[in-house]
């Protein structure tokens, strides 16, 4: 399928204002590759999924699903969202209420035209893919919410989207459910032909989801690769957070980086010129004074908070340099850690990773 | 409502003022006189000859039949009239509000007169219809229908409007994104979600145009068998024959209860 040259998968560029929101991006997927969209809220996720969808127009812009143009602002083109081959999973499910369960799924066949026992009967089959055969007569209502949600995705699919857009599609799961549903997902999202867009602001959802992250700030494209190289290369502060990095920014030479708080640490490779450093909590040690033992990569700061993290104590510090260290609930009685308790931070070389800004 | 709720609960419920208590003893009293005057008034053993008689049937019939029509009018017009109200988007939506609720307020005489100015033979429509097609509303049993229909409307509209706005919007986008055109999304996802509450709103419409007396008298007339509904005959026969009179109106009594009951019900099952 993936030969055809008519099928291309989605090229979208879009740009609009929207309030004090402005999207200006651009997003590419392949067909059968899932795109995460992740970011704050109010960054633009969910208003680019609705313009994909064309519940929204924009104000430039060109969307391209394989061989067919579904907007295009220069020429005026405007594909209605019933015209265009994309399913959309949205945040609440969405289902109708008055409708069983093999209605709702057969919905999107029976208004397309197809005939009702044939709907009905491949809506069926979309529910025993699901898992959800012996619910087919129940009302919406009456399924939990990773029922919901297995419903709504049956229901997007079986209309044979050549896009998938999936709204935060997991966010209204408690934890519990929220692991199964999230690893049944994922086997759906692989085992579907199109391109699929999925949008979260949860890091593990994107993390277990993505072939591909794109990390969206403020309506724009922040960062994009795969998981692994988000995960370990955070390009903004929200993105380190997310994964759970310190994020430094400084001048390479060598193995030495001059942080902008003319701190200069010693890194684990040789770089050259502006270069990011991220390292782990665990990468950082904290003392009462400053460590003899190496003069550089070390800092003074003041415990901002403390608060437990696992089996773990998550410090915050302030400063010239802002990083959080993970250390021992021994260590925090040794060192007398209280807010506001000043405090030398050092980081390890070997656990730091430097790459271009 | 919780507030409402809240409020009731509150400690100083008990520091009622008590001079309000016989007012409302007298407000309770002045609605069920009335009624207990038409129950111990009634002809209870010469009911069914009063009743049955055949002016009293034809006007029974011709009552019925001119509100069910009337509330069929009410719907063909007033749903979209409604999803109009409850969905768009446009300047002057308050004032098409307002406007809806108009002949709630309005005298139903004066509605008849203005139904006059409109649809009569010299009306500003009216007129045109009679040149073009000879035909003249007024005085016909179709007048009685529109008569009903223009007074009983609102109770429709602001149901069902009020039913729409229940009704999550992103349906829409859902079934939209799902291949619907908005015809269909109309029919099948719409529709069916405000149906208890055009149901609870033709029901009411329906009472109220079987009760139509101001406008339909005064636009339609009191012709036997084509324009006197019941509400005309009752007033007819209250001046020949009270007791027939009274007779009447306990049967109209009976069908404003029945109504109560089902409209009761059907807000007790409505899911919510």
């Amino acid at each position: 399928m993936a030969d055809d040259p008519g099928v291309t998968g989605l090229q979208a560029r879009i740009l609009l204002h929207r309030g004090s929101l402005a999207v200006d991006l651009r997003l590419d997927v392949a067909p059968g590759e899932t795109v995460v969209l992740l970011g704050p809220n109010g960054a633009g996720k969910s208003t680019t999924l609705r313009v994909l969808a064309g519940l929204l127009g924009c104000q430039e812009g060109l969307i391209r699903l394989d061989d067919e143009v579904l907007e295009d602002t220069g020429s005026g083109r405007f594909v209605a969202p019933q015209d265009r081959a994309v399913g959309v999973v949205f945040q609440d499910y969405l289902l109708f209420p008055h409708l069983s369960v093999r209605e709702n799924v057969a919905f999107g066949l029976r208004a397309r035209g197809v005939e009702r026992s044939v709907a009905r009967e491949r809506a069926d089959r979309w529910l025993a893919r699901v898992g959800l055969s012996s619910y087919a007569a129940r009302r919406p209502r009456q399924l939990s919410g990773g029922q919901a949600q297995r419903v709504a995705l049956a229901r997007a699919l079986a209309s044979q989207p050549r896009l998938l857009l999936l709204d935060e599609p997991l966010a209204a799961l408690d934890a519990g459910t929220r692991l199964d549903v999230r690893a049944e997902l994922r086997r759906h999202l692989r085992g579907f032909e199109g391109a699929s867009v999925v949008v979260t602001h949860d890091m593990l959802d994107a993390m277990v989801l993505a072939d591909r992250l794109v990390v969206i700030e403020e309506g724009t494209v922040v960062q994009s690769g795969s998981p692994r190289d988000v995960a370990t290369m955070p390009r903004t502060d929200y993105v380190a957070r997310l994964v759970g990095l310190n994020l430094l920014r400084g001048r390479a030479v060598g193995a030495r980086v001059d942080v902008d708080e003319g701190v200069t640490l010693s890194v684990a490779g040789p770089a050259e010129g502006a270069v990011m450093v991220a390292f782990p909590p665990t990468a950082v040690s904290l003392h009462r004074s400053r460590p003899e033992t190496s003069a550089r990569n070390c800092w003074a700061g003041q415990v901002a908070s403390v608060d437990m993290h696992g089996d773990t104590v998550r410090v915050t510090l302030s400063g010239p340099i802002p990083v959080i260290a993970d250390v021992t609930p021994l260590a925090v009685a040794d060192l007398g850690l209280r807010p506001g308790a000043p405090v030398w931070a050092s980081v390890k070389a070997l656990q730091t990773s430097v790459y271009p800004v | 409502m919780s507030r409402r709720r809240q409020q009731h609960a509150a400690p100083h419920r008990s520091g009622l003022p008590g001079a309000l208590v016989p007012l409302a003893v007298v407000g309770i009293l002045f609605l069920l006189l009335p009624l207990l005057g038409l129950l111990v008034r009634a002809p209870w053993r010469t009911l069914g000859d009063e009743l049955f008689n055949n002016e009293g049937l034809t006007a029974l019939r011709l009552s019925l039949e001119c509100a069910s029509l009337a509330t069929i009018l009410c719907a063909l017009v007033g749903v979209p009239l409604a999803w109009l109200i409850a969905r768009g988007r446009f300047r002057g939506k308050g004032l098409l509000r307002a406007l809806v609720i108009v002949p709630l307020v309005l005298p139903p005489v004066v509605g008849g007169v203005a139904l006059f100015t409109a649809f009569g033979r010299r009306g500003i429509v009216g007129s045109h219809l009679y040149d073009a097609f000879g035909i003249a509303l007024p005085f016909t049993t179709s007048a009685v229908v529109v008569a009903e229909a223009f007074v009983a409307m609102p109770f429709l509209v602001i149901a069902v409007e009020g039913a729409l706005r229940g009704v999550d919007a992103r349906l829409d986008e859902a079934a939209a994104t799902l291949g619907a055109s908005r015809w269909y999304t109309f029919r099948r996802v719409t529709l069916p979600l405000v149906a208890p509450g055009l149901a609870a709103g033709a029901v009411l419409c329906w009472a109220r145009a079987l009760g139509e007396f101001g406008a339909t008298i005064t636009f339609a007339g009191n012709f036997p068998g084509t324009t006197r509904t019941m509400p005309v005959e009752v007033y007819i026969t209250l001046q020949q024959d009270p007791t027939a009179a009274i007779a009447l109106s306990l049967l109209l009594l009976l069908v404003s209860v029945a109504v109560l009951a089902g409209l009761r019900e059907r807000w007790l099952t409505t899911p919510g």
